[in-house]
């Protein structure tokens, strides 16, 4: 899960990173009473958005007075940047900067371990810099057991090329930074930049945070409040409440499946299907998981059923653990609870354990929307052919 | 022949008191496996009913320690249903004990766990698989997971495949052909045993004729393992990709499965494997083709 800067601001601050005064604001009133609690003299009133770029989209603006935050937080609000809406600003403290670092902890996939990032030159792309000028930032591997302990910090400043005064306050903040990692279970803790202000304070003026959602379910049950709730499609918030994992896309055929590599296959073979059928799309990823009983699928066709752009659905699913009569019977379950309100055709493939009980159970309800298919392709061409004839 | 699992394996099960590790436990036997215990710490000294492969009672004692374990059966792989908060400590107890082999099934397991795990395990003689997987199969000998032994039985071909079902629809797709050993690899951001690490031992492998990989988004484990068949890997792979159509940002299900910028993507590996001679099918099926036009050249 990625962090808004003013929630990954909150978790710098209650880990003793140096930040400065941010206050969260939703209304142009609340940004005028933000900037009155932070003193009422200039403040940058800053969109919250998950994605880059947002100074460039006009989403920064300096504000001198109150007056002026409110103001200004009426233009950030509603805007869109890169398709996503500002539902909110934050109203951060003005600094003084003199000088913008770069630093980065983060989960490294490839060598199983973490890397720390760190350059005496923030402030600008990283990805930029990284591929113009490698010399300038600094990597260095971490040790998940031993992780940044104090030798650590000082081989990261050491290398990134701090002046001898500023190397002891960066590894300070550094060290703090990895509790934040290491407490929160994060993937991702960024600050660009990092900042040097002219009274000689090093502080952390924006921060990207990515939560570890597996570590979250487990051990940090505070990490729900920070879901944005406002942004989730109504579809995926209903889906997660059923336990269901969903992502909503943009397309006509339904897709149900269990485990999540068939179902990214089923997808992609429901594309090419709609290549021949008008160019219909799948419509959603949903893996209804190992071992799915009738009720978890039921509530997955509910969800998908639920979807105004889907015009047919396509159920596709290997029982291994999953037991195909359970499929089977909770499709003809869903279907009579939705009475009236089924009306899209749905194309069942079924293979694996219980095969031949399952596809029984489907054709003694013989439910005029169901039609059965003999294989994964074949299924997914009839339900693109019925997406494309209804849309 | 086979890879890291055969007849011989003596396998116990990391938490076959709870409700998955017992099911699993009679599907394993079920397959003809040789199930020899389990570990509980809090209900050390009972046992636990089941049935053997031929239908007679097995009785298996639940021990208290994977150290004892290994000592009182002579196991040699340790099959892990540990719910996730837990799953570290069972697994660097494992490790701790010299267990060859250990298959970590859970799902949801927090990844700076499994990063501690993989450090820990650096120098020590233990093989992990996952977490996050449906274990390992060698067919008509053992099973170490939960990949259906009804599937299909011995053939020429290896598999590794990041996902449980998808390795079981090739297997199905393939299955007049068999398998010399399935092994799915997880799709957690970190696990224990990559694509390149099967790809060696079934090169390895006489009984191996030819490999089949399936990866998914996310990471660049098949980009590396398509280095590693340029250079290593004489036997013919085929390969598929899952997620052509998963856009940017979203995670697939997979913790590991999600497409970031421009890395990532199934098409930058597809054209990775196809550009060291790897032939990439569209989809399983045609995927199972392009294995049958390679098994019958060799």
């Amino acid at each position: 899960m990625d962090l808004f800067e003013y929630q990954a601001r909150d978790i710098f601050e209650k880990h003793g990173v140096p930040v400065l005064g941010g206050v969260v604001a939703t209304t142009p009133e609340e940004a005028r009473a933000g900037a009155e609690k932070l003193g009422g003299g200039t403040v940058v009133v800053k969109a919250q958005v998950k994605t880059g770029g947002r100074g460039k989209a006009g989403g920064v603006k300096l504000a001198h007075s109150p007056d002026e935050a409110a103001q200004k937080a009426e233009e950030i609000l509603g805007m869109d940047i890169k398709g996503h809406t500002v539902h909110r600003v934050m109203v951060a403290a003005g600094a003084k900067i003199a000088e913008e670092f770069y630093f980065s902890v983060l989960l490294d996939r490839s060598n199983r371990n973490y890397l720390a990032m760190c350059s005496v030159e923030g402030g600008v792309e990283i990805e930029q810099l990284a591929v113009e000028r490698p010399e300038a930032l600094a990597k260095v591997a971490v040790d998940p057991i031993v992780g940044i302990d104090e030798a650590k910090a000082a081989e990261i400043v050491d290398a990134a090329g701090f002046a001898d005064e500023l190397k002891a306050p960066v590894a300070d903040a550094i060290l703090k930074l990895w509790t934040v990692f290491t407490a929160e279970d994060a993937t991702l803790v960024e600050v660009n930049p990092l900042v040097r202000t002219e009274d000689g304070a090093i502080i952390a003026l924006d921060g990207k945070v990515t939560l570890d959602e597996n570590a979250s379910e487990v051990r940090h049950p505070d990490h729900e409040a920070l879901e944005d709730k406002e942004s989730t499609d109504p579809l995926e918030a209903k889906a997660k409440a059923n336990g269901l994992n969903y992502v909503k896309l943009d397309g006509e055929v339904g897709i149900i499946g269990n485990g999540a590599g068939l179902v990214m296959s089923t997808l992609d073979v429901v594309a090419y299907a709609g290549e021949e059928h008008g160019g219909v799309k799948p419509a959603n990823f949903l893996d209804i998981g190992g071992g799915a009983n009738a009720q978890v699928m039921a509530n997955g066709l509910d969800v998908i059923l639920h979807d105004p752009q889907v015009k047919s659905v396509f159920v596709n699913v290997f029982g291994g653990i999953t037991a195909c009569d359970e499929v089977a019977k909770g499709i003809v379950g869903a279907l009579e609870i939705l009475g009236d309100e089924a009306t899209k055709p749905l194309v069942v493939r079924l293979d694996g354990n219980n095969v031949a009980l399952g596809r029984q159970i489907l054709a003694d309800a013989a439910h005029p929307l169901v039609t059965l298919a003999d294989t994964m392709d074949g299924g997914a061409d009839t339900a693109a052919a019925k997406a494309a004839a209804a849309a | 022949m086979s890879i890291y699992l055969n007849s011989d394996s003596k396998i116990i099960v990391q938490g076959i008191t709870g409700g998955m590790g017992a099911k699993h436990t009679a599907l394993m036997l079920d397959s003809g496996a040789q199930i020899v215990g389990g570990v509980n710490a809090r209900k050390a000294g009972t046992t636990v009913e089941h049935k053997d492969h031929e239908g007679n009672d097995v009785t298996l004692p639940v021990f208290g320690t994977v150290k004892e374990a290994m000592a009182e059966t002579g196991a040699n792989v340790s099959v892990l249903f540990v719910p996730p908060a837990f799953t570290k400590d069972a697994a660097i107890e494992a490790i701790d004990a010299d267990m060859p082999l250990i298959v970590v099934i859970t799902e949801g397991v927090p990844v700076q766990d499994t990063a501690e795990v993989w450090a820990y395990l650096q120098g020590k003689s233990t093989r992990m698989i996952g977490p996050n997987c449906p274990g390992i199969i060698t067919p008509g000998e053992s099973l170490a997971g939960i990949t259906p032994h009804t599937i299909t039985g011995k053939g020429p071909i290896g598999l590794v495949s990041k996902s449980g079902t998808l390795t079981y629809q090739m297997m199905y797709e393939l299955k007049d052909l068999g398998f010399s050993t399935a092994i799915g690899i997880g799709g957690d951001p970190i696990v224990g045993t990559t694509h390149i690490d099967a790809l060696e031992a079934f090169e390895n492998d006489p009984e191996t004729k030819a490999i089949v990989m399936i990866g998914e988004i996310g990471g660049d484990a098949e980009e590396r393992a398509a280095a590693y068949i340029a250079e290593h890997v004489t036997k013919p792979v085929v390969g598929y990709v899952a997620g052509f159509t998963a856009p940017e940002g979203k995670t697939m299900g997979h913790a590991g499965a999600i497409v970031s910028g421009s890395a990532g993507t199934a098409q930058a590996k597809k054209e990775a494997l196809e550009a060291v001679g790897v032939k990439v099918g569209k989809t399983p099926s045609e995927t199972a083709t392009l294995m049958r036009e390679i098994l019958q050249t060799v």
